[in-house]
């Protein structure tokens, strides 16, 4: 029969508006359908039904461990009264190489002797170049550059204020672990690991 | 209406390389012909004056009738120009007869293959505008991507862009003193652009344009009806919703129907291969991803290919499997996606569109969760992957999601979109009959992918010329035979379906494999080619057959040549054929069926 397509097709569109409603009606005695963590997080998953708007930024959706956008540096807890740690960075400068669109800068440190500082003196990233690929976290052998979660960076002014310094870049090592639990483990024992290594190698050499 | 036959046809099984064979009764037929000296560097050489007659014995006598991909490279060292056509036999499959012609670098004439091969029209132009290699007998030899009056061409090797810094990256400037500037602060000439001597920018007068419409039938034609009539020129786009992205149709219309057709683009052309040459081998990656930004994955898989040739490594298994996973799934995402535009583009505007983004979200949560990004994946290295599956997506295990997403969401949506769209009357009327293009032409204008094998076409890279573990797998070619858009729409959807079936067949690998490595070797930032040479690595990108041309001297940590064969780009050189005689409505329908992004049209 001509026009029994059209009818199929507009029974789809009418399922997938019903749905929505029933799983609101679902939803009304546990919260709501919607501004709930536990319902957002059926609405991402497979067993979404209906529409899977995000209200955002009311609601944000969880970012994945991997997840990448602008590097930043990490450095050891600072200490009470501190505001900064011990960078882990030791200014190899792998991290400018491999970087892909170059915006990455690195001043290395210097003795009072002229000979290099295992530390950077200054670091930059321009984070208007920069394009999230993550190499210089994935190649940094001193697990000393992450990529942030932090996605929320737009600004009035691209002139003053894209070009982050060592300053803004830095962040404490605990924050690392808070945003990628599972990597900052692995990372943890695979330091331990080669520690150990170290030490016993320097144990049987003496 | 009777329902659609489906037709899939098998495959033929492939026996011994036929471009070798071909390759040698070439070299029989015509004495001048010799292999090219250089080691590691493959192809035929063939001089200039000869190109025409070896290339039509190719086409006529060898088979070998799809010119896949011309390019030109500038040997600066040898002060010559290089042209390099890659032609491939729609029949035998198999891998590519090269050839190579070197020409003067001063004086760089070469005969069009235009005439032979009407799909070389946009390539050559490409190659013109970019080393200002000069095709004697090509119809239209204009500036494609650069615009009317830019100085130089940019891909030749002396030409430095406005934010020269050094030949190749990484830049001395950024470590161990880098003082932080912007890039604007330092270029060269206090611009951003840099113009010819002579040119002032006050007194241009906007008059570039008019060789675009020079060609275009603008005169008077004689009525056929006694109403008098007038054709009028209509510019659609750059800035349309209906192009896509930042394209242009110049087209003359009498009426509503369309009597030619002119695509410009370049728009988004930021030069990619001048980049690429100027990049690292592993700091193009990244920059693959934003090719065609649908379908990420399977851009950086191809140039996985034609890099790993020239180091000579091979992933492991896990990492073939993982890369089909991914690259299947990529296929599918870009098909949801490019049917939701085509039905956007025939004026159900958005409903449909937003139902089938709904399957592509989760297939992009698994990649967000997995290689950290959504769409710029940048997830393959060379000679395997940069990480193994994660454990969690979305906090569920990754395989219970993968197992969930293959066996029920996605084949869910495939029946959806076939009772929601397939069976409808209004794309069915819409679509059938529509922008027709005949086999003879889908070969002849070098398209690809469900443009061609809407045609008739049954050629698939995958089964062609197998890649990674595809000879292993299980799967059809969708091919229909009339050419117009719903045949291209229904190549698509059955090509997903094929896809499932191969997603169902990697599944139990991805499960029994785990554990094992996903890279060969340790990972390393610092790539070198051992030996140099030439590689082609191809594949059965979404929207057609993608193709990287590299080569690279010995010990180089930097392609010396990067060239890509677009699909999306290659594909629009039948476009004008295909809308010729179609109302403007359709021509929006027609450019959608091509399936194009702008991000690699104009790379």
């Amino acid at each position: 029969m001509y026009g029994l397509g059209v009818f199929k097709g507009l029974a789809v569109t009418f399922k997938h508006f019903v749905e929505t409603y029933v799983d609101e009606f679902r939803w009304s005695a546990r919260g709501g359908r919607y501004y709930n963590d536990d319902a957002l997080k059926v609405r991402q998953s497979l067993k979404s039904e209906g529409a899977i708007t995000v209200m955002y930024p009311e609601e944000k959706l969880e970012t994945p461990e991997r997840f990448r956008f602008i590097p930043f540096l990490v450095m050891d807890d600072p200490a009470p009264g501190q505001k900064a740690g011990k960078d882990w960075c030791t200014s190899c400068g792998i991290c400018a190489k491999v970087c892909p669109p170059q915006c990455i800068w690195i001043e290395r440190g210097r003795q009072p002797n002229g000979r290099p500082k295992p530390e950077p003196e200054g670091f930059y990233i321009d984070i208007d170049i920069c394009m999230n690929c993550g190499y210089c976290s994935e190649y940094c052998p001193f697990d000393a550059i992450k990529m942030d979660h932090d996605y929320e960076l737009a600004s009035y002014d691209r002139s003053t204020s894209h070009i982050h310094d060592k300053e803004r870049l830095s962040k404490p090592i605990s924050y690392w672990r808070k945003i990628a639990p599972l990597q900052a483990a692995d990372e943890e024992m695979a330091r331990q690991k080669a520690e150990e290594a170290k030490s016993q190698k320097r144990a049987a050499r003496a | 209406m009777a329902e659609p036959t489906i037709e899939v046809v098998e495959a033929a099984e492939e026996a011994v390389d036929p471009a070798v064979t071909t390759a040698a009764a070439l070299k029989e037929k015509f004495p001048d012909l010799v292999d090219d000296p250089r080691p590691n560097f493959s192809g035929i050489m063939v001089p200039a004056d000869q190109l025409l007659a070896v290339a039509r014995t190719l086409r006529d006598d060898c088979g070998f009738d799809y010119l896949s991909s011309v390019t030109g490279v500038d040997l600066l060292d040898d002060g010559k120009m290089e042209v390099v056509y890659h032609t491939y036999s729609i029949d035998q499959g198999g891998g590519a007869v090269v050839l190579k012609t070197q020409v003067d670098r001063q004086n760089p004439v070469v005969p069009s293959l235009v005439p032979l091969w009407p799909g070389a029209d946009f390539q050559e132009r490409e190659a013109y505008d970019l080393l200002g290699i000069q095709f004697e007998g090509h119809p239209d030899l204009r500036r494609i991507l650069m615009w009317d009056g830019f100085e130089g061409h940019p891909l030749r090797k002396d030409w430095q862009e406005a934010f020269y810094e050094e030949e190749s990256k990484p830049f001395k400037s950024r470590w161990p003193e880098g003082h932080v500037f912007r890039a604007e602060e330092r270029t060269p000439f206090g611009k951003n652009v840099k113009y010819p001597a002579g040119w002032n920018l006050e007194d241009l007068e906007f008059d570039t344009d008019e060789e675009i419409y020079t060609g275009l039938t603008i005169s008077r034609p004689k009525s056929q009806t006694d109403i008098r009539t007038d054709t009028v020129t209509v510019n659609i786009g750059p800035q349309h919703p209906s192009t896509h992205g930042v394209f242009r149709m110049v087209v003359t219309m009498n009426g509503e129907t369309v009597v030619d057709l002119k695509p410009v683009m370049g728009y988004l052309h930021r030069n990619h291969e001048k980049i690429g040459e100027r990049n690292t081998f592993l700091g193009n990656i990244p920059y693959t991803d934003r090719l065609d930004y649908l379908s990420s994955m399977s851009n950086n898989h191809g140039y996985m290919l034609a890099i790993e040739k020239l180091l000579g490594v091979k992933p492991p298994e896990r990492a073939e499997w993982i890369r089909i996973l991914m690259v299947e799934l990529t296929r599918i995402v870009n098909h949801l996606w490019s049917l939701g535009f085509l039905i956007n583009d025939l004026g159900a505007f958005q409903t449909p569109m937003l139902y089938l983004t709904i399957e592509r979200e989760l297939i992009l949560d698994l990649f967000e969760a997995t290689a950290g990004s959504r769409m710029m994946c940048n997830y393959m290295r060379f000679g395997g992957l940069a990480y193994d599956l994660p454990p969690f997506v979305r906090s569920q295990p990754t395989i219970e999601f993968l197992d969930e997403l293959i066996h029920t969401r996605l084949p869910q949506i495939l029946e959806e979109i076939d009772t929601y769209l397939t069976g409808n009357e209004i794309i069915r009327e819409r679509c059938i009959g529509v922008g027709k293009l005949s086999r003879k032409d889908a070969i002849a204008y070098s398209t690809c992918g469900p443009v061609m094998r809407a045609s008739g076409v049954n050629y698939d890279v995958r089964k062609a010329e197998p890649y990674s573990f595809y000879s292993h797998l299980n799967f059809d070619i969708p091919v229909r035979q009339n050419g117009d858009v719903f045949d291209r729409y229904m190549v698509r959807v059955q090509e997903m379906h094929q896809s499932l079936r191969i997603l169902e067949q990697v599944f139990p690998h991805i499960v029994e494999t785990q554990g094992m490595p996903i890279l060969e070797g340790e990972p390393s930032y610092n790539v070198r080619v051992p030996q140099g040479g030439d590689a082609y690595g191809r594949v059965e990108n979404p929207k057609g057959e993608l193709g990287y041309y590299v080569t690279a001297k010995a010990k180089g940590t930097n392609p010396e040549r990067y060239h890509i064969r677009a699909p999306s780009f290659i594909n629009l050189t039948p476009l004008g054929l295909m809308s010729k005689g179609e109302k403007i409505a359709d021509l929006v329908v027609v450019l959608g069926s091509i399936d194009i992004v702008l991000g690699e049209t104009d790379r």
